[in-house]
């Protein structure tokens, strides 16, 4: 039985239209105009307990929209949802015990103590006796690396130990499902690592339930083996991220700093130029020709600087929308 | 599951979470200590105006001699300093900078870690508020009395509720931030009759009797100037003041939970 299980979602947003300009704002301040905004369309998908599932869409695609709707955070527009056997909008107890969501740049612990304070907080609310919140805290510090930052303010704390600890607290009442909204945000690759190292673990450990969002491929080719693929609202692929991957042209970004302007005709043979500004070219490069590639770069041009990455997630999912091959 | 739990077990745990939520606000309070200080000396609005009516040419207050009107002022200080509510401006900030969505998606209720932090608030005030009484009382020694053991005991009774029946109102107000992102400038607004009508700028008594017949309908007077009455020593109506207050929060709080209700219907998460 499926434990979070979303039928035609819809969230539609009233917002402010409000024209640039002094003039604009007159208008705006005599009388106001609004407009809605469809976030989330009809939406539908269900997750089994234990899944790791990838939430991937551009920005503003509708991912933390659905999170929240998830969450209990906000009604949807339209349409039904169910998590842990709840709805989540109406936020009983029993669903608020049953999950976690986290956010890559809000956070629950208290700014100018200690995560210690903040845990202990959560426990009592959570109703977790003295000593098994002290056993739970040991276990997942132990797991998360983590020591002297849980009696350090948080506002002391790195980002990458700010999120472990963030982590800590949303797992303490040992949550069903976890909502992760851009976990890794801002961490470096070393944080980053240990934070997926973490997930899997829990999820291996607990069989906790986790839908997360992010940007980073890295995240999701790690933890996730299904994916949900959403744009302009609407999900447009829900299934195996290996068939996903077929889907995607594997490749690899390369930014260039020449010592001479160059023009764009000169890298067509190299791959795909996606920008070209004076002496700064970025071009996407089929992973297989990297190396070939990048040797004939480096002899053809004189080059100043050479970057290689991976792509950000929503060009790639643009491309794919643009060449029309998600169904 | 444990469909019946004792009373005993939730008040134990009723008492965990007030003691674990009082304890981590004060420890979070007294990390702005220096803030506290600041705001304990920008309450000293009854002070200054002990200042104006004590000089030479105001016309005298019925039934206030210059003492007791010392008395009173000091009073009014003392009781502002425990009623001071920020519900509004704390909840506005935590909604627009996305705070209020983790608290939100916890089993308990944001409000009551607003009241912890209030009155956390109030105890690491409370040292602050004796070391300004006692330098008047070194400047001015005429200006301490005795209050009676009964006057002192009804007027911390009076100024917890009076605490508790602001905190309410603003917290009923405190939800139209669900409709506007700028509800605090209503409590702005309501500053100006509560400063005029509770007392702190004059005791009711100085005021014309229509204005003070309309005052009392008001629950400004009986935010300062019953409780402050009834710590320097004056005479008012005991169990109705009691009863107004009381019936005031049994007003608010209904309300407050309403809009609560209603206001989750359309928040946003902005911000988060």
């Amino acid at each position: 039985m499926p434990i979070i299980r979303a039928e035609g979602l819809s969230k539609t947003y009233r917002v402010a239209d409000k024209q640039p300009g002094f003039v604009g704002t007159l208008r705006h301040f005599v009388a106001r105009r609004s407009r809605d905004v469809a976030a989330v369309r009809e939406v539908s998908f269900t997750i089994e307990p234990g899944e790791i599932v990838g939430f991937l869409g551009p920005n503003g695609a509708g991912k933390t929209t659905t999170l929240k709707m998830l969450s209990g955070l906000i009604h949807p527009s339209a349409g039904t949802v169910e998590v842990a056997g709840c709805v989540p909008f109406r936020r009983q107890g029993r669903f608020l015990r049953q999950i976690s969501l986290v956010m890559g740049q809000k956070q629950q612990l208290i700014w100018d103590l200690p995560p210690l304070d903040s845990l202990r907080v959560n426990a009592a609310v959570y109703g977790i006796a003295d000593a098994e919140a002290n056993r739970r805290i040991t276990e997942l510090a132990e797991m998360l690396e983590l020591g002297d930052e849980l009696t350090r303010p948080v506002r002391k704390l790195s980002l990458g130990e700010r999120m472990k600890a963030e982590l800590l607290a949303a797992l303490l009442h040992r949550p069903a499902v976890l909502f992760l909204d851009e976990p890794t945000l801002g961490l470096d690759v070393n944080a980053q690592a240990r934070v997926r190292r973490f997930l899997a673990d829990i999820n291996r450990r607990t069989g906790t339930t986790v839908l997360l969002t992010s940007h980073y491929m890295g995240d999701i080719t790690a933890l996730c083996p299904r994916v949900l693929l959403i744009h302009q609202g609407r999900l447009f692929f829900d299934g195996r991220l290996d068939a996903l991957a077929d889907r995607l042209t594997p490749c690899r970004e390369v930014r260039l700093e020449l010592v001479e302007p160059q023009p764009a005709a000169a890298f067509a043979r190299f791959g795909t130029l996606e920008a070209l500004e004076g002496r700064k070219v970025r071009l996407l490069v089929p992973q297989e020709q990297l190396t070939d590639a990048v040797a004939r770069l480096l002899t053809t041009f004189a080059v100043l600087d050479l970057e290689v990455s991976e792509p950000p997630i929503e060009e790639l999912i643009g491309r794919l929308f643009q060449q029309g091959v998600v169904e | 599951m444990n469909w019946f739990r004792p009373p005993s077990h939730a008040l134990r745990r009723a008492s965990r979470l007030a003691r674990v939520l009082l304890s981590s606000q004060y420890a979070l309070m007294l990390e702005f200590r220096a803030e506290i200080v600041l705001w304990a000396l920008s309450g000293v609005l009854p002070l200054i105006m002990l200042g104006l009516w004590s000089g030479a040419g105001v016309v005298p207050i019925p039934g206030f001699t210059p003492e007791r009107l010392v008395h009173y002022f000091l009073a009014a200080f003392v009781v502002r300093q425990f009623t001071i509510v920020w519900v509004i401006h704390a909840f506005e900030e935590d909604a627009l900078q996305g705070r209020l969505s983790p608290a939100l998606l916890q089993p308990l209720n944001p409000f009551w870690r607003y009241l912890a932090a209030h009155l956390s608030e109030q105890a690491t005030r409370l040292p602050f508020v004796l070391a300004i009484v006692a330098l008047v009382a070194l400047v001015h020694p005429a200006a301490l009395w005795w209050p009676s053991p009964a006057g002192f005991l009804l007027a911390l009774l009076a100024t917890q509720l009076a605490f508790l029946v602001r905190f309410a109102i603003q917290s009923a107000l405190t939800m139209l931030c669900f409709w506007s992102e700028r509800a605090a400038a209503l409590e702005r607004l309501l500053l100006i009759p509560y400063l005029f009508l509770s007392g702190l700028v004059a005791p009711l008594e100085a005021f014309p009797a229509p204005i003070r017949s309309f005052a009392l309908h008001t629950p400004f007077p009986w935010m300062i100037w019953f409780p402050a009455q009834l710590l320097s020593g004056g005479t008012v109506p005991v169990a109705q003041g009691f009863g107004v207050l009381a019936a005031w929060g049994v007003l608010f709080v209904p309300i407050a939970a309403l809009l609560w209700r209603a206001g989750l219907r359309r928040y946003s998460a902005m911000g988060a």
